[in-house]
């Protein structure tokens, strides 16, 4: 439970869009080396935690603070320093890939403000200075080997749309890890997996969990994902923090039982 | 007699009706000043109205049947208007003719579509089909620029070619800059022609009251309406698409408004006459020389002759159109640039990424702007007199145009366009007046039907396979 | 373009700069009204598939000309009562305006669903062009004058021998306003037709699945539009007494930043934007100089969409993502 010291630190959060409280008072914490999963049924308000963490939405009321070489005050931050600064990268529900770009492009824009530096703002890197193209052979290599690692090496000249959905899912994890996040939200990376694939993709989250040692936030309807590589769950219902606990804890934990799976045990049984 | 004949015919029928609900006033009655004081009476146009409707009515009946696989009936109604727009029949007005024979040609495109593009991308796979590929993507550029530059030396450069082909590159130039802005920043500026003016009267001020050259003015000319664009632009670029494309057009009208307005300055209306033209190592292009300088026949002891300077100037903006495609195309393959392919991508995903989506594209609209600064400088020294009635925003419309026929993001495809809409009118002095006609329907028919553009092939900026598999894809876009 | 009365010395004190001041309120209120009308057409179709109609204001040209025909043929068939041909002409430049806005939708606009991002504004500035340049071919591009239909007025009040004047065109085209917003506003309000309009402004999806035939209320919006505009036109064509094939481009922009300025979907909003446009164009005009105006209205169009993108009352909207 208590392992390391947090990474995320979500206070009191509450996001009202006109009358509709989506989030309301949440809080919780997210820890290094540890997936985070936040459940909850349709229109909970997973997705609008997200935005709030990731910048796009102003939170009403709420805290984020977010520990890194110094300490982030998420809601006070704009939208691409997030990503840019305090090191948080995200991926969306629905697919938000560039299209037209070709595979490899996707991952090395993911690198932008390093390699911005690197061209120093383009300059040197219109006089094709040498320091600018070490800076981008860096780059190519660190997208090479993800893209071995979600297995799409073959596809890296193909544009991004043209990608299978799995692929497209696998995809836009790896560019965003491309970010070298410290923090990593996944939503809903699973959703229109089949099983061959979503047991792979439980692989490649537990491995950016062990060997990149950064935190995971994961939202997710399958349970049997979030029973199997999760280390910590946080159930939204209606806006609001309903439980929270390890996985063994929730799957036993009546009001989520009530709450989120109605009254059918067996669902739970993943 | 096939069983849909019924209904293409009520569909003809009814689009016939349409129409002539559009056209029975405003073509109809063609409104004339008759100088007395009730005003105005009428020509009345119901013979041009009637011969419009039929060829409309053939016209729709035999895109259905297109539509419907009915080839080869398809085929002979189109032929038939064709005949008919080309035949010395008399019809009422000259539009008619080109409106029966393009219909034609139309209608004869769309029922051979399907067989064509089949058969060019089955062509495109057979060996010879794949090396004229390779000629059309890898060479064609390279073809094109070749022919630019020995194009003065030919024997049809007169003066009518030359200044032809003057006129063309400016808007290739244009076009590109506006490229940088519109097809990989994905950023809908209506309001690009304001740059071009600010650099024109740059250089149209600095060498009228302050005696500078253009060579001199041409870097500060392209600062001068790069800075503008940031500064215009810094404000704005947070807005959603739709809304920016607003604000550049009322940008540019702001600033068309201002010149006409600021008399002291830009001497309003009137314009700016005796712009110096370039010069060539310090000498002027003329027959004789002003006190202190030297012409450029005396330095190369050649005899004075107009073209001359024609041709020099052909190859000032060959050289500045040449320098705003490398630049781009350099820029495409650094981060700034695939962030700008990025943002017109999915704003959302590259915020998500840590990209700052308003210096990105600042940068994407400062860069397009210093390209219409430098276009203008050349145009103001070339023209040797500007107003403004020069930076309407029809210019900008006609600049849009070309990159969106050419296919967003695509350079060769901004040549091919630029030829197409300022070339072909030109030839064809009788299309003159139906040019802005037929650019907006040509906007409308490429967005209906094409809307990546002549050339929709993306290259991409990099690759991490030297040698990919190049699948020949549909026939149009290799 | 304004019916502006010029200013004189300065020494005449103060009833008269108050007679000045209440005589450019009624003329910019006249302006606004036709402005508001022109707006209400940018609201309804952006509310409804979010694109700016770009084409709308050549719309409003082209009522302006079926008016201009209209008023022409009524005075050929000797047709004598003014009110008989306004009535005539404003119901035959709506009919047939409407046609226009119902073919551009369907031709130009209707193919692009689920096209690219910018595709449907790049088509409607095609369409815009095209319909310049159509009407510049057919009916020439000089100014065309259309005569005087309505003349006189009255004076409201004299302050010191500055006389304060409403013209009956005045009164005329703020009562066609008037009536034509009532009964727009009755049809959207308590109409099943209009209530499919608003069900497909709130969520289309969500309409269609309900059984609501979404292109055909679509095409309602556009031939809605286009009707207003054509009165707008008409009310143009009177006021100004001359029109030319470029009078939608200027007038298109100035009515769009009323729609922008009032809260673009919000209908009430057009309106009172198209209020304050006429306000803001005639009063500076009249105050500082009238060479400026158009530069003006574009100012404020930009002003707003930076500092209030969601105009006056329209909802403030946060993109879901
Ligand atoms: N930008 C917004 N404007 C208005 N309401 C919003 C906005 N974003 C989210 N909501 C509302 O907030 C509530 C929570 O939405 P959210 O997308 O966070 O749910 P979720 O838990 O992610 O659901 P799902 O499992 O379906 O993805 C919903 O009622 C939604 O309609
Ligand atoms: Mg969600």
């Amino acid at each position: 439970m208590n392992g390391t010291a947090p990474l995320i630190e979500v206070e009191h959060l509450t996001m009202r869009f006109g009358g509709l409280i989506a989030v309301d008072d949440v809080s919780f914490i997210g820890r290094p080396q540890e997936i985070t999963a936040i459940i909850g049924p349709n229109g909970a308000g997973k997705t609008t935690v997200f935005n709030c963490i990731t910048g796009f939405y102003r939170p009403t009321v709420g805290r984020l603070l977010m520990r890194g070489d110094r300490d982030y005050l998420l809601e006070r931050m704009l939208g691409h320093e997030i990503g840019q600064r305090a090191r948080v990268a995200r991926t969306f529900q629905n697919i938000r890939l560039f299209p037209a770009m070709t595979v490899l492009e996707n991952l090395l824009v993911a690198q932008h403000n390093k390699l911005m530096l690197a061209s120093g703002y383009s300059v040197f890197g219109l006089l094709g200075l040498k320091r600018y193209r070490a800076a981008e052979e860096a780059a190519i290599a660190l997208a090479r080997a993800w893209l071995e690692r979600i297995d799409l090496v073959a596809a890296a000249d193909r544009p991004a749309g043209e990608l299978p959905y799995g692929a497209q899912r696998r995809l836009e994890i790896a560019r965003a890890m491309c970010t070298e996040p410290r923090l990593l939200c996944l939503d809903e990376p699973a959703a229109g997996l089949n099983p061959r694939e979503s047991a792979e993709l439980n692989q490649l989250l537990v491995s950016i969990r062990d060997r990149d040692g950064i935190g995971v936030l994961l939202i997710e309807h399958d349970m049997s994902v979030v029973m199997n590589i999760s280390n910590h769950v946080v159930v939204l219902d209606y806006g609001r923090k309903i439980a929270e606990g390890a996985p063994a804890e929730i799957q036993r934990d009546p009001a989520v039982i009530r709450a989120y799976l109605g009254t059918d045990d067996e669902a739970i049984d993943g | 007699m096939d069983p849909r004949l019924p209904r293409m015919l009520k569909d003809a029928a009814l689009t016939v009706l349409v129409a002539a609900a559009l056209g029975i006033f405003i073509v109809g009655f063609r409104t004339v000043d008759v100088g007395s004081r009730t005003g105005l009476s009428f020509d009345y146009h119901f013979v041009d109205l009637g011969v419009a409707l039929i060829v409309i009515f053939f016209g729709r009946l035999g895109l259905s049947l297109a539509a419907t696989g009915l080839r080869w009936p398809a085929i002979a109604l189109g032929i038939a208007m064709i005949a008919a727009g080309a035949s010395p029949m008399k019809l009422p007005s000259g539009f008619l003719h080109w409106f029966v024979t393009l219909g034609g040609v139309l209608l004869v495109i769309r029922a051979i579509w399907p067989w064509a593009d089949q058969a060019i991308v089955a062509a495109a796979r057979t060996p010879t089909g794949r090396v004229i590929d390779q000629i059309g993507t890898r060479w064609l550029g390279w073809l094109l620029l070749g022919l630019a530059i020995v194009m003065p030396f030919t024997p049809f450069a007169d003066q009518k070619t030359m200044d032809l082909g003057v006129l063309i590159l400016t808007y290739v130039m244009l076009g590109w800059g506006l490229n940088i802005v519109v097809g990989l920043a994905g950023l809908l500026d209506l309001g690009y022609v304001a740059f071009y003016a600010v650099g024109a009267y740059t250089y149209a001020l600095l060498s009228t009251q302050h005696g500078l050259g253009f060579w001199v003015v041409l870097p500060l000319a392209g600062m001068l309406a790069a800075s503008f664009g940031v500064l215009l632009g810094f404000p704005v670029l947070r807005l959603r698409g739709d809304y920016l494309a607003i604000v550049t057009l009322g940008f540019g009208e702001i600033i068309r408004l201002v010149i006409l307005n600021w008399f002291d300055l830009t001497n309003g209306p009137a314009g700016i006459g005796s712009i110096p033209g370039p010069t060539l190592f310090g000498a002027v292009f003329a027959e004789t020389a002003p006190p202190g300088k030297q012409t450029v026949s005396e330095m190369l002891g050649i005899p004075f002759h107009g073209i001359h300077r024609l041709i020099f100037l052909y190859y000032i903006i060959l050289l500045l159109a040449l320098i705003t495609n490398i630049f781009t195309q350099r820029m495409r393959r650094l981060p700034v640039g695939r962030a700008w392919e990025a943002l017109r991508e999915d704003e959302t995903a590259c915020k998500a990424l840590g990209i700052n989506p308003t210096n990105t594209k600042l940068t994407a609209f400062a860069v397009g702007a210093m390209f219409a600064g430098f276009a203008g400088s050349y145009f103001a020294a070339k023209q040797r007199f500007i107003s403004p009635e020069s930076f309407t925003f029809i210019e900008s419309a006609i600049i849009l145009a070309i990159v969106v026929l050419g296919g967003m993001g695509s350079q060769i495809g901004v040549v091919l366009a630029a030829v197409l809409l300022i070339g072909l009118p030109e030839w064809f002095r009788d299309l003159g007046n139906y040019r802005m006609l037929a650019f907006g329907i040509a906007m409308v028919l490429i967005m209906v039907f094409r809307p990546r553009g002549l050339i929709g092939h993306r290259e991409p900026s990099i690759r991490l396979h030297p040698v990919a598999p190049h699948p020949v894809k549909s026939g149009g876009s290799g | 373009m304004g019916k502006r009365k010029r200013r004189t010395s300065k020494e005449q004190g103060t009833t008269e700069d108050m007679a000045y001041f209440t005589q450019q309120l009624i003329n910019a209120i006249t302006l606004g009204a036709i402005y508001g009308l022109i707006a209400i057409g940018y609201t309804m179709v952006y509310g409804i598939i979010g694109m700016i109609n770009f084409a709308h204001g050549e719309v409003f040209m082209i009522g302006a000309f079926i008016s201009l025909i209209g008023f022409v043929i009524c005075s050929m068939l000797g047709i004598g009562s003014a009110p008989v041909a306004i009535l005539l002409v404003l119901l035959i430049a709506m009919a047939f305006s409407a046609v226009y806005g119902w073919a551009i939708e369907r031709a130009a606009y209707r193919p692009l669903r689920g096209s690219f991002r910018l595709a449907p504004l790049i088509s409607a500035i095609g369409v815009s062009i095209a319909l310049q340049n159509y009407v510049q071919l057919v009916q020439g591009a000089r100014p065309k004058p259309g005569g005087q239909i309505v003349s006189g007025g009255f004076n409201l009040f004299s302050l010191d021998g500055f006389d304060v004047r409403i013209s009956w065109l005045q009164i005329i085209i703020v009562l066609v306003t008037i009536v034509l917003m009532a009964g727009f506003t009755w049809l959207i309000a308590k109409t099943p037709l209009g209530r499919r309009q608003r069900a497909c402004e709130q969520d289309m999806k969500m309409a269609s699945l309900l059984g609501v035939d979404v292109d055909r209320t679509i095409s309602f919006t556009f031939v809605l539009g286009a009707a207003l505009a054509a009165v707008a036109g008409m009310l143009f064509l009177m006021y100004y007494g001359v029109i030319d094939f470029f009078i939608g481009f200027l007038a298109g922009i100035k009515a769009f930043t009323a729609a922008v300025l009032g809260g673009i979907g919000s209908l009430p909003g057009a309106m009172l934007g198209g209020l304050l446009i006429g306000l803001i164009e005639v009063f500076w005009a009249a105050y500082f100089s009238s060479e400026y105006k158009d530069v003006a209205a574009f100012a404020v169009l930009v002003l707003v969409l930076i500092f209030r993108p969601s105009g006056l009352l329209g909802k403030p909207e946060i993109e879901k993502v």
